[in-house]
């Protein structure tokens, strides 16, 4: 017993003297660089969100917390995909936290709303997370307002010219939700469908909808050949629950948020119904690509354990793609961030980096991510439902390819204007 | 015109889901006169705490998961709802502002608790196959069957509450405690026992309503608020404390957010509201209400 005691009190006595020796050379180290965190841990998207975040600690926790000499501390706020609700806590980490850097957010709407903040702001930067409105970097961008995720739009590069000239579709039902990522979704399917010749029914749906009934009833009763289903999160899922309880038979074709681990891993009768359903998107579940292999290797082994998808969300991998762009910027620029950031924002602009899917990044004018979209279709692998890339587009900018001046001519995506123009 | 049949149909079952979870609400506020803002609350609760008995069942494949998932978050909000008014409302009986006020806390409370424990995962139950396939209706079609039991459910607490209020001892001592909770105290009835056994069954209709809309449409983050306030418009469109007026206030709000729906979708909400204005405008105590 006094022997332990002892033992104790000098274990004790030791940790004090070391942690006063360390302390020391601590205060010559240069200050952390602060990195606020802002994703949605409430709402429809708080599956996506939390896996966001478990995506964001994989890859500080790779480099130890440090870039270019400097300490990263990170500080995770949450919203719950409302725009006022992710102003408030952007506000409160630049404020309160006194953050360097906001990593977020993750929906659309949000994400036109901290560009808008950002543009008030001197000397901070916000690097998107996963939100993937096509306004936040197109129309009115802001000079410290940066993503390297793709947006909603080139998320559907090839898909609307696959369902018309592969599957042979020549009328589809479009249901989504009623804000920006969805328009721009809509956007960027009906650009290629319409312009083959495709026509299109719209069925919008405030997001937080749960009772989609009466609008599948129209659905099942309409002459579309297949449903565009352009929701995601819980809405997504009650969607497809009823869909399958209505017994609807219809092909369907996804968004880019419909095939992902956050919807393929919760239970339900939805499944079946997704099994082979087509979708395009910035990732797949399997994507032949080492590098993509070696990420995704490395998020189950950290997170298979504690709660962790198969393989990880497409938030995800928004985030890690993002903070790439930021660690590769700070790296680039040995953690200076003095000078309103002048110089780590001129080294965003001109980061050339490899996302987690093994896909080339770089940003254009507007720093908006130029970079590979994938065709996916969901397949029963191993007795788990996967998303499989069967198609690649290289170098997908934000208008498709279209001249930029053409591209604004056709108007923001919304309601009302749903890119559906005939050629 | 089956497409009418349809929508309609669906408000009716929609109505069915608002009439259980409201209907606990209107009992409480009919004897109590207590606005129980936590009423959201316990309908998210029975639905966390039901999935909570109900997941592992469901793994290991027994027929009863659902009934026992159904029981268990039933019978946890009736303990709740009793615990609620014995440890809390209890003691500040006729203090209707200072109870909403703590009914409201309570709620922020235990929403907090559940995200912290069951996390922000979208839940949902799968029902029986007995009751989860689809059935023929005339005139619909293919129709999910669940959302017809629904229905069935709806009516067996109409009746039973009905029942429940006109035929048994305890119906006449709180329709005797409605009028005069005095007299009713004179003629030695324990009142407040009477007041724990009400806000025992007001909070196990909610707990019905959280089990059987969790398996009717997801369960998050977020419905506690949703059901509240579905339960408020029902209550004061139909009228305070009569179960009939329940039930027309739910049919009407059911109704109304499908029709909505089909017709003008991203306005729909707006419609639920125009009912609410236009009753508290020409019959503010509901239609069914009393004066």
């Amino acid at each position: 017993m006094t022997i332990r005691m002892t033992r104790r009190a000098a274990l004790l006595g030791g940790a004090g003297l070391a942690a006063g020796t360390l302390a020391a050379p601590a205060v010559a180290q240069p200050s952390p660089i602060r990195l606020g965190g802002l994703t949605t841990l409430e709402g429809p998207f708080a599956t996506g969100g939390q896996d966001a975040y478990r995506c964001v600690q994989m890859e500080l926790e790779r480099i130890n917390h440090t870039i270019g000499g400097r300490r990263i501390e990170f500080i995770r706020e949450s919203s719950n995909a409302q725009a006022d609700v992710a102003l408030a806590r952007a506000r409160k980490l630049i404020e309160q936290d006194n953050v360097d850097i906001i990593l977020g957010p993750l929906s659309g709407a949000e994400g036109i709303a901290l560009r808008d903040y950002s543009r008030t702001l001197t000397g901070k930067t916000i690097v998107n997370g996963s939100s993937g409105a096509s306004d936040t970097t197109l129309r009115n961008p802001s000079p410290n307002f940066f993503r390297f995720s793709t947006d909603g739009t080139q998320w559907m590069a090839g898909l609307g010219r696959h369902v018309f000239q592969q599957m042979g579709i020549r009328e589809v039902a479009v249901t989504a939700g009623d804000y920006a990522f969805p328009y721009a979704q809509v956007f960027g399917f009906n650009l290629e469908f319409c312009r083959l010749g495709g026509r299109v029914q719209h069925y919008w749906a405030p997001l937080g909808t749960t009772d989609f009934t009466s609008q599948i009833a129209q659905i099942n009763r309409s002459n579309a050949g297949a449903v565009v289903v352009v929701h995601g999160g819980t809405d997504g899922l009650a969607f497809m629950t009823q869909y399958a309880q209505a017994g609807g038979s219809k092909p369907l074709i996804g968004g880019s948020i419909m095939a992902d681990q956050t919807m393929l891993s919760a239970r339900g009768p939805h499944r079946r119904v997704m099994n082979g359903m087509i979708s395009g998107g910035p990732i797949a579940d399997v994507i032949d690509d080492p590098t993509w292999r070696e990420f995704v290797e490395r998020y189950r082994r950290r997170w298979l354990n504690e709660g962790g998808f198969q393989s990880p969300s497409i938030h995800a991998v928004n985030y890690a793609t993002n903070l790439h762009g930021i660690l590769h910027a700070l790296g680039a620029v040995n953690g200076d961030l003095s000078n309103n950031q002048a110089a780590f924002q001129r080294a965003l602009a001109a980061a050339e980096i490899t996302a987690p899917t093994g896909a080339a990044v770089k940003l254009d004018h507007n720093r908006q991510a130029i970079s590979d979209i994938f065709l996916n279709k969901i397949e029963e692998r191993q007795g788990t439902a996967q998303v499989v890339a069967f198609g690649r587009t290289q170098g997908v900018n934000q208008t498709l390819g279209m001249p930029e001046a053409q591209f604004l001519q056709l108007g923001a995506p919304s309601r009302d204007n749903a890119g559906c123009v005939a050629a | 015109m089956d497409l009418a049949a349809t929508i309609l149909l669906n408000g009716l079952t929609l109505a069915a889901l608002y009439f259980i979870v409201a209907s606990g609400f209107s009992l409480i506020f009919g004897l109590m006169r207590v606005v129980n803002m936590a009423h959201g609350a316990m309908y998210l609760i029975a639905g966390y705490v039901g999935y909570a008995v109900f997941e592992p069942l469901y793994d290991r494949d027994v027929w009863y998961a659902w009934y026992v998932g159904l029981a268990a978050g039933v019978a946890f909000a009736a303990v709740f709802g009793a615990l609620v008014q014995t440890l809390l409302l209890g003691w500040m009986q006729g203090q209707e502002l200072r109870q909403a006020l703590v009914t409201i806390g309570l709620s922020i409370i235990v929403a907090d608790q559940l995200l912290a424990t069951y996390g922000g995962t979208p839940r949902q139950f799968f029902a029986p196959d007995a009751i989860f396939g689809s059935t023929q209706v005339p005139g619909v079609g293919g129709y999910p069957t669940f959302r017809l039991v629904q229905i069935g459910v709806a009516v067996a607490v109409g009746l039973g509450l009905w029942l429940l209020l006109n035929r048994t001892k305890l119906g006449i001592m709180i329709r005797a405690g409605v009028d005069d909770r005095q007299m009713l105290g004179a003629c030695g009835v324990n009142v407040p026992l009477v007041g724990v056994a009400v806000f025992a069954l007001g909070a196990a209709l909610a707990g019905l309503g959280g089990v059987i809309g969790a398996t009717a449409q997801p369960l998050a983050q977020g419905a506690d608020g949703r059901f509240l306030l579905i339960s408020l418009v029902v209550v004061i469109v139909g009228g305070m404390g009569s179960v009939t007026g329940t039930a027309l206030g739910a049919v009407l709000v059911g109704v109304a957010e499908q029709i909505g729906q089909a017709m003008f979708p991203t306005y729909s909400v707006i419609l639920t509201f125009l009912i609410m204005v236009t009753v508290l405008a020409l019959r503010p105590q509901g239609i069914l209400g009393r004066a």
